[in-house]
């Protein structure tokens, strides 16, 4: 099953169940309280997600490590390179 | 109880004007492999540089030997996804290492994708800029954040399992890559993507490396808003697809 599917499938189930138990008629409604929490909970739940959305990129953000040693590191290696592979015979560009 | 060794490592290096960075990667390489004792090739495959890189590489071939450096060129830029598979009929080794001739992945972390390897058995190690000590240097806050959107929207639609699904420092098992190169049929960052999506699809082992990502690059190249809209068209194929 593709992804989209399992959406598609998982959507399904849950907005049926929300749908039969939301607007059901008079004689099946559940009590008012549980009605009143039911009708909005979609929109809710949108909202939920988009707040975790936000909050963990912004963590991720705000973690994303930054290598300066990897980068200095990298121009010491760069150096002993040119180095030796000049000592073997290589004719570098210029940079 | 002794582990086996890892058998020969193949690196393949697409190249396209590479002329100053080649011979910097492979100095690099072959300082890494010969320090950790693990057999190697390089295979490069230069998609004829006008910049003169495939001369370099010659080069680099007369220095190192030509059973450590294959040239493999071809006449014109064909793309990544071709030039795997090209270099993969060349292959020797039972690993094959794919990874940027750019200088951004650094050779060092490959003997630690092996250990990776042999510690789970993985059919796959994935360098991850995203995890542990992984990271980036280079990039300004408006990078980093596309970067880690575009990954979240990606770890919530395709629950990859991965880390860091655009990335492309990995060592794959020949017959692994063999058989992904069949099925992949995205470009760009899309198609490391594919990949990992795939090979999690047909059953394979993905294991992490954290790695450092040194991005000289970035001031000259920005990410444009085409970038970003084929990578979130591509996204939704495999979404819809996979």
């Amino acid at each position: 099953m593709t992804k989209l599917a399992q959406w598609l499938c998982a959507l399904a189930l849950l907005g049926s169940a929300w749908a039969a138990l939301a607007l059901a008629p008079p004689g099946l409604q559940p009590p008012a309280p549980l009605r009143r929490a039911l009708l909005p909970l979609p929109v809710y739940l949108l909202v939920a997600f988009g707040c975790y959305s936000l909050a963990t990129v912004g963590y991720r953000l705000a973690t994303f490590n930054d290598c300066e040693e990897a980068a200095a590191e990298l121009q010491e290696h760069i150096r002993a390179a040119r180095a030796d592979l000049r000592r073997r015979g290589l004719r570098l560009g210029d940079q | 109880m002794a582990a086996r060794g890892p058998g020969r490592v193949s690196v393949l290096l697409p190249t396209y004007n590479e002329r100053d960075n080649l011979p910097l990667v492979v100095w690099l390489l072959v300082r890494t492999f010969r320090h950790s004792g693990i057999d190697f090739e390089i295979i490069i495959i230069d998609d004829g540089s006008p910049d003169g890189t495939k001369e370099v590489a010659q080069q680099l071939e007369k220095i190192y030997g030509s059973d450590k450096i294959l040239l493999r060129p071809r006449a014109r830029k064909l793309g990544l996804g071709t030039a795997y598979i090209h270099g993969m009929k060349y292959a020797t080794g039972n690993f094959i290492v794919i990874m940027d001739a750019d200088l951004s992945h650094h050779p060092k972390f490959i003997p630690e994708f092996i250990r990776k390897q042999q510690e789970g058995n993985f059919d796959i190690v994935s360098g991850t800029r995203y995890k542990g000590n992984g990271g980036v240097y280079g990039w300004d806050l408006k990078r980093k954040l596309i970067s880690r959107g575009a990954n979240f929207l990606t770890q919530v639609l395709l629950r990859p399992g991965a880390s860091d699904l655009t990335g492309s420092f990995r060592l794959y098992r020949k017959e692994v890559l063999e058989k992904l190169m069949e099925k992949c049929v995205s470009k760009g960052y899309v198609f490391q993507m594919e990949m990992i999506v795939r090979a999690r699809q047909l059953g394979f082992t993905v294991g992490e490396v954290p790695i450092s990502f040194v991005d000289r690059v970035y001031g000259e190249s920005k990410l444009g808003g085409n970038e970003i809209v084929s990578f979130l068209k591509g996204l939704l194929t495999l979404f819809a697809t996979t």
